[in-house]
């Protein structure tokens, strides 16, 4: 897949315009590198899942997007115009929770709407009083709407922040885990909403860590791993890169690894699928001047490998996630 | 805040009023005039704020200003609105401006108040020997309160650059107060009396010509200019700095 502006995966005729565009975007602080060079491309309309290990540099990302950071290098497009030079005109457009939500304390979720819905000199203010309520009822706050935020729970200050990127009509929605701290009840909600989000045509950018999550409401994705960006594109094209595997189901599992060194694969045993009696699994990726697999199957059965499973699988899109940006758990400096 | 600047008066008054005389000459100007006249309460009261209370009050908002927003995490959805940071700056510099009026508006008020309360309200002479009645007098103090807001307008621009340095408020706040202290005792020192005229602590003292008849502008505009020099330099600085930072809390 190559990044590069106007092949944005989606399969309508010509370059699909681009909610949001970076090029070469790069930034440093003192001398780490949080995001390396990214050229992120995210079609009108799409829900684009931004995903990556803790530490990746998404959080970084978003707040270039919207202008509370100045990159380093590179440029950043929003809606189709430069930031954070026309922030002025884009942000009004851009509903956002970066980081966690944050409000006053001491003043009431339907206050600080009311507060932060006030920052904006352009909004209405006529019509703020019914906005912040039907922000407010759209992510079922209304009974704690008089409530101080001080006595908000988690989730409760977690839906406040994304009625707070609700209070207008917006083209575009950057949600940085907007399921954190939600109870799963509320993960369905983002969930139904976001998909709500997209039928009426807003464009939502969602970053997670979570994978099934992404798969369950995004059309597109991208993967950071440790400040780049290694993959993105619509979910199809993400999963059919991932190179197809052989598994083999067996109680003979270092036998079965030799064998298929032998045939010229790279094996390894899976440590996600618990050993037991019946054996574990082995794994590895069909190379690329493939055979038949039943050949496979014939050269494990002929040197005694007792096989209980057996098939090749089009890698899953965690597969995938964690070819592209590692198993293990440290966090990548 | 306000409250505690209430109570200054109030403090006075009651400690005065219960004991039995005030030695004249001693303790803070006009303190030994206030049981004959009510009026020098909130005279005294100012004359004890300027150097410690109102700076303090004043440090602790104006420090808190962007630095408070930060700490909260708030400043990234007032700039995501986007408030504009040029905006921001100017409505927290003006917040600040509106809380110097408040206070030195509630110690005026609130000295008038106990004082009429607590004792004999009457003509006043004035430092230049003549004789106002009593509403000339109120009058005088709120152009005194005037006075003092403008002299705490420069410091307050200190305290926003303070604050854009910092995502820490309880530092800005302790920044800026202990600015206002090191102006004054750099203001005290007589070998560095070419320093002087340029420390915005300068003037804080110099109201006693509006308490003549008739009133005299002339500290008045010195000290404004003053003032106003501290608030484009540092109004400046404040913008140069927050403009271009990265918000990162
Ligand atoms: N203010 C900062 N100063 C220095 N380094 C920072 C700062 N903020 C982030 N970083 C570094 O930048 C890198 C990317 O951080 P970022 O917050 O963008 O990650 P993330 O992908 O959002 O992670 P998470 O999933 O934990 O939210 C990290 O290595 C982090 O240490
Ligand atoms: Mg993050």
């Amino acid at each position: 897949m190559s990044p590069s502006p106007g092949d944005t995966g989606t399969t309508g005729p010509g370059p699909a315009a681009l909610a949001v565009e970076t090029h070469g975007l790069v930034k440093r602080f003192g001398h780490q590198l949080a995001v390396g060079g990214i050229d992120l491309a995210v079609p009108q309309g799409s829900v684009f899942g931004f995903l990556g290990p803790n530490g990746s540099g998404k959080t970084t990302t978003i707040r270039m997007l919207l202008a509370l950071a100045a990159p380093t290098h590179g440029a950043v497009a929003v809606l189709g115009q430069d930031m954070p030079r026309s922030f002025r005109t884009v942000l009004p457009r851009v509903g956002a929770l970066v980081e966690g939500p944050a409000f006053y304390p001491f003043l009431s979720g339907r206050a600080n709407l009311h507060r932060l819905d006030a920052a904006d000199a352009n909004s209405p203010a006529g019509t703020r009083a019914a906005r912040v309520d039907a922000a407010l009822d759209r992510v079922g706050l209304t009974h704690a709407a008089g409530k101080k935020v001080r006595a908000y729970s988690l989730g409760m200050k977690q839906r406040l922040g994304i009625a707070n990127a609700l209070l207008a009509p917006r083209e575009l929605m950057v949600l940085d885990e907007p399921t954190n701290g939600l109870d799963p009840q509320g993960t369905r909600e983002v969930r139904s909403l976001v998909r709500s989000l997209a039928t009426e045509g807003t464009t939502v950018f969602v970053s997670s860590h979570l994978l099934a999550e992404v798969e369950q409401i995004c059309t597109h994705a991208g993967i950071m791993r440790a400040g780049l960006l290694v993959a993105q594109g619509t979910l199809a094209e993400l999963r059919r890169d991932g190179r197809e595997q052989v598994r083999v189901l067996t109680p003979d599992m270092a036998r079965a690894c030799g064998v298929l060194a032998r045939l010229g694969l790279v094996p390894e045993i899976a440590v996600s699928v618990p050993t037991d009696d019946d054996g574990g699994l082995v794994r590895a990726p069909v190379p690329e001047r493939r055979g038949e697999p039943a050949d496979i199957v014939a050269a494990l059965v002929a040197d005694g490998v007792r096989v209980r499973g057996f098939a090749v699988e089009a890698g899953s899109l965690e597969d995938r996630f964690v070819e592209l940006t590692g198993e293990g758990f440290e966090v990548v400096e | 805040m306000l409250a505690a600047l209430a109570a200054i008066p109030v403090l006075i008054a009651v400690v005065v009023r219960l004991s039995a005389h005030v030695p004249p000459g001693r303790g803070p100007v006009f303190l030994d005039r206030i049981t004959q006249n009510g009026m020098f309460v909130a005279a005294t009261a100012m004359v004890v704020a300027i150097p410690l209370f109102l700076p303090l009050t004043v440090g602790v908002v104006a420090g808190d200003t962007v630095a408070g927003e930060a700490g909260m995490g708030t400043l990234r959805y007032l700039l995501v609105a986007p408030a504009g940071r040029i905006r921001l700056l100017v409505v927290k510099y003006l917040g600040a401006v509106v809380f110097c009026v408040a206070a030195t508006l509630v110690i005026v008020l609130a000295g008038s108040a106990i004082g009429a309360l607590l004792f004999p309200v009457g003509p006043v002479t004035l430092l230049s020997g003549d004789t106002v009645g009593a509403g000339q007098a109120e009058w005088r103090l709120v152009l005194v309160a005037a006075y003092v807001t403008v002299s705490l307008a420069g410091f307050a621009a200190v305290g926003l650059f303070i604050s854009t340095l910092t995502d820490a408020p309880v530092g800005a706040m302790a920044a800026t107060v202990v600015l206002a202290i090191a102006s004054q005792v750099l203001d005290s020192l007589p070998q560095l009396a070419w320093l002087h005229p340029w420390l915005f602590s300068h003037y804080w003292f110099d109201f006693a010509d509006l308490l003549r008849q008739p009133v005299t502008w002339d500290s008045f505009g010195a000290n404004a200019v003053l003032q106003a020099g501290y608030l484009a330099v540092f109004g400046a600085l404040a913008y140069g700095r927050f403009a271009s930072k990265d918000v990162l809390s």
